[in-house]
């Protein structure tokens, strides 16, 4: 994109450092420049890192798994044990240590403080410590690859009585890492969490109202909201499993007959691990949808050159499904066994989120509409996240109408639904987000044709993995399973069609190695990309400096004038006004102004 | 441009899919074709939005991509297009929702003249057990399971004694007749799934779950297992064998009841008493 004169922001005069702490005084070595960093722009660079590491192993464990459904036997190592595991890991790496740390710890510390103007996080030391403590409890969970009996293989949802039970791999050692790792993982996000909820209140800069915040902050704010009241119920679960595996007390346990053993425990119930489990596990979703869909309304807006519609709307929807995701977890238990009449009150509530949800689409596609788009990378990941995130909402209005998801729970249709919903679109965000805050992150751009193929290859092979898979599942093959040996009702077609989606998953993991070289070149011979590559409004691309110096800032804070969504406004010179360009007054376009005056607020 | 011209093809290609699809859904054996319909309505609302929102994109797309000189319209936003939008969502959500609950009130409401079965699951198989000549199950305890006793039958209950005991993954039951299966587990979560009778539910240690439905064709009809229940998983395999009403109780004789089963073991004698008690 050319660049093109930018507007002057004004920057505040008075000196906010006098309340700042120790953590803000300039790191003096390369350790605690880069290692003990209480930088909030290192420590987003460090969970990122972490993050897409360990994501790697996640991809591979797909590739082995599609291995074994695509080609059954062609790698014969794959027994079941490990099939399950592979699905375990992959299923845990990617929801919590992948999503959820990179969205939040990534993105989260890396932009709120320089979207909203500050200089830091409030608590840098311990946002510091959060990274330290994610970093613990990643490799707890990578060490228990390495010990007897290897990870746990219980799923994802780890439900017991079998998680700690023999006859599920990972009993001995695997389940005692994974529950130990998780633990530690929540103590790492609620400290991490506690400081962007109150950094975002607390640390604004003048004039950034909360109505004047962009939506990837409101995302994120909403999103570790419901982290810090949802994680607790992971944490308990996760430590009454523990105690039952370690010390044989029975909260989740009743009376049973193992393989032939009968076990001390005794009066436990299953159904209540589950209900703890996906107390935390809705809200999980949407910790790991919100700030996706802030993310994606700032990158469409910048990249069409048009204010988002209905901003109000979006931040009431984020609001909503956030006070909604609560009341909706048992929509996964539908056939778990509990009182069938929570059916009716759980598909109602699934269902209403879907309104809140449909909203947000629209206002996205409504943007669209009179804009002027920029095709650029950000902007294709953006557009593919709407097409695949409607995808996955339509497929979840199946699982959410408590009959329509009998037949469907448990088979392949559930497996093609949550990937779209929950794995692909946030993917697809994180990579848009990647291609658009990389120039701000290094001060270079990253390769626009290597960034093509890599969306073309990753748009079009996720959804010909998924779109597919959901028709397995109207066939009604059961997920979980090794191999389909001898299920006469399968036909020799699923089979085939198992395979082609085999082939599509090696070819998409394959494209992301490309993507991988892309950052690690582009970080040191990509072309220099300037302060504002995008011609953005929000803050961060305001900073004096590129990539912003230690406290953002340089001597004066931004002062906020506007909201994060002028652009094109009309009789303005550019067709983007930042958010700390000053207003002339009575020009009509605060958004504070009454709506008949073209503003957005009373 | 290109991405334009692509989301308009993905549109096409998958409404192309869906029509030509071979893999749908297996034929139905049982009364649940209510089922069927409520997810034929949802596939219909959820395709016909997904078509007109992508296509919308695709246009939008197309129409306003960047040219020179041309710029953005700038409309913060408009109360009346999201309230249309809020209801016209609102009204389709219903009209899946519907349908949805009403069939579901079927589903949680077992007719009165449901014969009744017991399904068993364990690692990793299946047993089944009726409730014999007095048509009332007996009493089981958890803490009785043993490989004298696997239901756990308590012999002290009288109604226990004539209870039949199908081991073997092999259950008949007979065409045309509702049937409520109470589910109970030895060990883990398992999930009782055939899906020609398109219901399932979760088997759950320590706790009686229960679904019911009618078997509407004669054959053969396999059990999976569609709760992962360990490394076990994919080979816990049984058959409902759908058969005619009257081939149905000559088969059940076959097998004993648990007064016969037990009668070389040691609770032979507490289950003589209590069939005098009984009496």
């Amino acid at each position: 994109m050319a660049q093109t004169a930018i507007p002057t922001g004004t920057y505040d005069d008075t000196d906010h450092d006098e309340d700042l702490g120790d953590g803000h005084h300039e790191p003096r070595s390369f350790i605690t420049k880069y290692i003990w960093s209480q930088d909030h722009k290192v420590i987003a660079i460090q969970y990122s890192i972490t993050a897409m590491a360990v994501g790697l192993i996640a991809l591979v464990l797909s590739w082995l798994m599609r291995m074994q459904i695509g080609f059954p036997g062609s790698l014969p190592f794959i027994d079941p044990e490990r099939y399950l595991q592979f699905v375990t890991m992959h299923g845990m790496i990617m929801v919590v240590y992948l999503l959820t740390a990179l969205f939040l710890g990534g993105f989260g510390n890396y932009l709120i403080p320089l979207m909203i103007g500050a200089r830091d996080m409030v608590f840098p030391y311990v946002n510091m410590l959060s990274y330290w403590v994610y970093l613990l409890a990643v490799l707890v969970l990578v060490a228990s690859f390495f010990v007897p009996g290897g990870p746990t293989g219980a799923g994802w949802t780890l439900y017991p009585p079998q998680a700690i039970l023999p006859g599920t791999a990972g009993r001995d050692w695997g389940i005692i890492l994974m529950l130990v790792s998780l633990i530690i993982f929540v103590v790492a996000f609620t400290m991490g969490g506690l400081n962007y909820v109150t950094t975002i209140l607390q640390a604004r800069t003048r004039g950034m109202t909360m109505m004047r915040l962009p939506l990837t902050v409101w995302g994120i704010f909403v999103a570790t909201i419901l982290g810090l009241l949802a994680f607790p119920a992971l944490f308990v679960s996760g430590l009454m499993m523990l105690l039952d595996r370690v010390l044989l007390t029975s909260f989740f346990m009743p009376t049973i007959t193992s393989l032939g053993e009968r076990l001390s425990y005794g009066g436990g119930s299953p159904l209540l691990f589950q209900h703890l489990f996906w107390f935390f596990g809705h809200p999980e979703v949407y910790i790991v949808a919100l700030p996706g869909f802030g993310i994606v309304s700032d990158l469409i807006s910048t990249h069409a050159r048009k204010n988002i519609f209905g901003y109000r709307m979006m931040v009431w929807a984020l609001l909503a499904i956030g006070v909604l995701s609560f009341v909706v977890w048992a929509h996964h238990m539908y056939v778990s066994g509990m009182n069938p009449y929570f059916g009716f009150f759980f598909a109602t509530t699934t269902l209403i989120i879907a309104v809140p949800t449909a909203l947000k689409v629209y206002n996205w596609v409504l943007t669209l509409w009179q804009a002027d788009i920029h095709f650029t990378v950000p902007m294709l990941f953006s557009l593919a996240f709407i097409l695949t995130f409607v995808s996955g909402g339509m497929s979840g209005l199946f699982l959410g109408n408590v009959v329509v998801d009998v037949p469907l729970s448990d088979t392949y249709f559930v497996v093609a639904h949550f990937h779209m919903v929950m794995g692909v679109a946030p993917v697809l965000v994180i990579f848009g987000a990647i291609y658009h805050w990389f120039p701000k992150v290094t001060g270079r751009m990253l390769n626009d044709a290597l960034g093509k193929f890599h969306f073309w290859v990753t748009f079009l092979g996720t959804y010909a993995i998924f779109f597919p898979m959901h028709y397995l599942g109207f066939v009604g093959i059961p997920r979980r399973y090794h191999d389909f040996e001898g299920i006469a009702f399968i036909p020799d077609s699923a089979r085939e069609l198992n395979a082609f989606i085999t082939v599509a998953a090696l070819v998409v993991g394959a494209a992301q190695l490309v993507f991988l070289f892309n950052m690690a070149w582009s970080g040191f011979r990509g072309r220099p990309a300037g302060s504002n590559p995008w011609n953005a409004t929000t803050l961060e691309w305001q900073t004096p400096e590129t990539p912003p110096g230690h406290g953002n800032w340089g001597p004066r804070q931004p002062v906020v004038y506007r909201w994060a969504y002028d652009y094109s406004v009309p009789d303005a010179e550019q067709d983007f006004l930042p958010q700390n360009y000053p207003r002339p007054a009575g020009d009509g376009l605060n958004p504070e102004a009454p709506p008949e005056q073209g503003g957005l607020l009373r | 441009m290109t991405v334009a011209i692509v989301f308009a093809l993905l549109v096409v290609g998958s409404v192309v899919f869906s029509l030509v699809s071979p893999w749908w859904f297996t034929p139905l054996a049982s009364n649940w074709g209510t089922i069927d319909t409520t997810l034929i309505i949802t596939f219909m609302i959820t395709g016909v939005v997904f078509c007109a929102l992508v296509l919308f994109m695709a246009y939008s797309m197309f129409r306003f991509r960047h040219r020179e000189g041309i710029r953005a319209g700038y409309e913060p936003e408009s109360g009346k297009l999201e309230l249309w939008l809020t209801g016209l969502t609102s009204v389709g959500i219903a009209a899946m929702l519907a349908p949805g609950l009403v069939v579901w009130k079927d589903y949680v409401t077992v007719p009165p003249d449901a014969a009744t079965v017991e399904v068993m699951g364990q690692q990793w198989g299946w047993a089944f057990r009726f409730p014999g000549a007095d048509g009332v199950l007996g009493a089981v305890d958890p803490m009785r399971i043993d490989a004298d006793n696997p239901f756990g039958l308590n012999p002290d209950d009288p109604h226990g004694g004539d209870d039949v005991l199908v081991e073997g993954g092999e259950v008949r039951l007979p065409v045309g007749k509702p049937v409520k299966l109470l589910l109970r587990s030895v060990d883990v979560l398992h999930d009782f799934y055939v899906p020609q009778f398109r219901a399932k539910m979760d088997l759950v240690p320590g706790m009686v779950t229960y679904f019911w439905f009618t078997p509407t064709v004669t054959g053969n009809f396999e059990i999976l297992c569609a709760e992962l229940c360990g490394v076990g998983h994919s080979a816990m395999r049984g058959t409902v064998v759908v058969v005619e009403p009257d081939a149905h109780q000559p088969w059940l004789d076959e097998y004993p009841t648990f007064a016969q089963a037990v009668r070389d073991t040691a609770l032979a004698e507490a289950v003589r008493q209590g069939n005098s008690m009984n009496q």
